[in-house]
């Protein structure tokens, strides 16, 4: 096996072991999601009009909840040492763990919404386009945060600080997610939004490793 | 064939952590790196390997420190904490490392006494167990130079000598090993000085300079 898919698989194992933390981002969605019709009333109108709004900012924070563990705990225990000395780049090192937290944390979500979107009574027909553009979306939610792990990946507590830089850049993600959702429950064309959320995706995959790399560069030495 | 240092030393904040050190190593030798608690054994370990800013020049059989690639693939460290993960066995973990640096994690669990553990969750294993298993790594693949910060720390006398073994062969097939250690592991190596450094002005200093009034 390669030591790429080595590191990948030892990544995944590790979240999904006890005390991993890879359910954690999908109880807290549920409970969010799950918590919102509670809070807004019986309206059927007016969940169907709020809740692609709610999904999206309940996998927002679903998201941030297993960031701050992504390289502060290998920071702890000296494996980043390791890993910065091994043959693999640093860059590929962040691209494979972002994928491994994508895999434990982001793809759940992806799963588990349209079943709980039901609950806030979304559009039937906005099912599909939901999903679709949580699929397209969620990378970047990881990608982001690894980017935000990188530079509080030394600090006590980085956690709150974590927060407070990633989720202003999670802005246009959930803007054109959510906007992808609500115009095709209204039954509007939903390509111009789908594009922007990709064309944000993309754009994010392709330098976070880099700028996560760098952070964390500065912050072993 | 040789590592080669001279004038080299770790900076922090621009200003240097230890005095200058000058040494070189043939095939087959080690040198013990002695001094205080703070003097900093450690952070010159960590300057070697690229994680902490230095100056001054290090040679590894005719490759420069400042050629990250070609100067790592010679070294194996092992520093204070193990890069043990405890919710993977003791096999996994050796088994992780194995197919990054090459190397067959058995043999490396037998050498350090590991086999009747290779099942138990490193998280269940005793300080001294885990020190053996982040020791295990020197066992993988075989490197030029080992650069070892107080490996023998939790290590019973048993196997400190089982340590002092596997290092003694490193030698004889013609390793070599800068070693931060306060006992004496009963092989020859030559101590080596890391002492406080000359006091030294930063010229661009602000205070000194006055810019910043």
């Amino acid at each position: 096996m390669s030591p790429a898919l080595a590191l990948l698989g030892r990544e995944v194992r590790l979240a999904t072991r006890a005390g991993g933390g890879a359910g954690l981002g999908l109880a807290f969605f549920l409970i969010v999601v799950l918590m919102a019709p509670l809070g807004i009333g019986p309206d059927q109108a007016l969940l169907g009009r709020v809740a692609p709004g709610i999904v999206w900012t309940a996998a927002l924070l679903a998201c941030l909840l297993s960031l701050d563990r992504m390289f502060q705990a290998d920071l702890e225990d000296g494996t980043l040492d390791i890993l910065a000395l091994s043959p693999l780049p640093l860059e590929l090192v962040v691209a494979l763990k972002t994928l491994a937290h994508w895999l434990t944390t982001g793809l759940p979500l992806v799963v588990a919404a349209p079943v709980l979107a039901l609950t806030l009574n979304l559009p039937d027909q906005a099912l599909g386009l939901l999903t679709l553009s949580l699929l397209v979306g969620t990378p970047a939610l990881s990608a982001l945060g690894a980017i935000g792990a990188g530079l509080t990946v030394g600090l006590r507590r980085g956690g709150l600080l974590l927060s407070l830089l990633v989720l202003p850049l999670y802005v246009p993600t959930l803007i054109f997610g959510a906007q992808v959702t609500g115009y095709a429950a209204r039954g509007l064309e939903s390509g111009p939004p789908m594009l922007l959320l990709a064309g944000t995706t993309l754009l994010t995959l392709a330098i976070f490793p880099w700028v996560t790399a760098a952070a964390l560069r500065i912050n072993l030495r | 064939m040789s590592l080669t240092l001279d004038a080299f030393q770790t900076l922090r904040g621009g200003l240097p952590v230890s005095a200058p050190i000058t040494l070189s190593l043939a095939p087959g030798q080690g040198a013990a790196l002695r001094g205080a608690n703070g003097a900093g054994k450690s952070t010159l370990l960590r300057g070697l390997i690229g994680l902490a800013p230095s100056r001054g020049s290090a040679q590894l059989n005719g490759v420069s420190h400042q050629e990250p690639d070609r100067w790592l693939e010679q070294i194996a460290h092992t520093a204070h904490a193990d890069a043990i993960k405890g919710a993977l066995t003791v096999h996994e973990n050796l088994a992780f490392w194995s197919r990054l640096y090459g190397g067959d994690p058995d043999r490396a669990l037998h050498a350090f006494d590991l086999e009747s553990l290779a099942d138990r969750p490193a998280a269940a294993c005793s300080a001294g167990q885990k020190r053996r298993l982040g020791l295990a790594r020197l066992a993988l693949a075989p490197r030029a130079l080992w650069l070892l910060d107080e490996p023998t720390v939790s290590l019973d006398v048993a196997h400190t000598a089982l340590f002092a073994e596997v290092l003694k062969s490193h030698l004889t097939n013609g390793g070599m090993a800068l070693i931060a250690t306060h006992i004496d592991l009963g092989l020859p190596l030559p101590p080596v000085e890391v002492a406080a450094p000359a006091p030294e002005a930063r010229e661009d200093d602000p205070f000194l300079s006055g810019d910043w009034a």
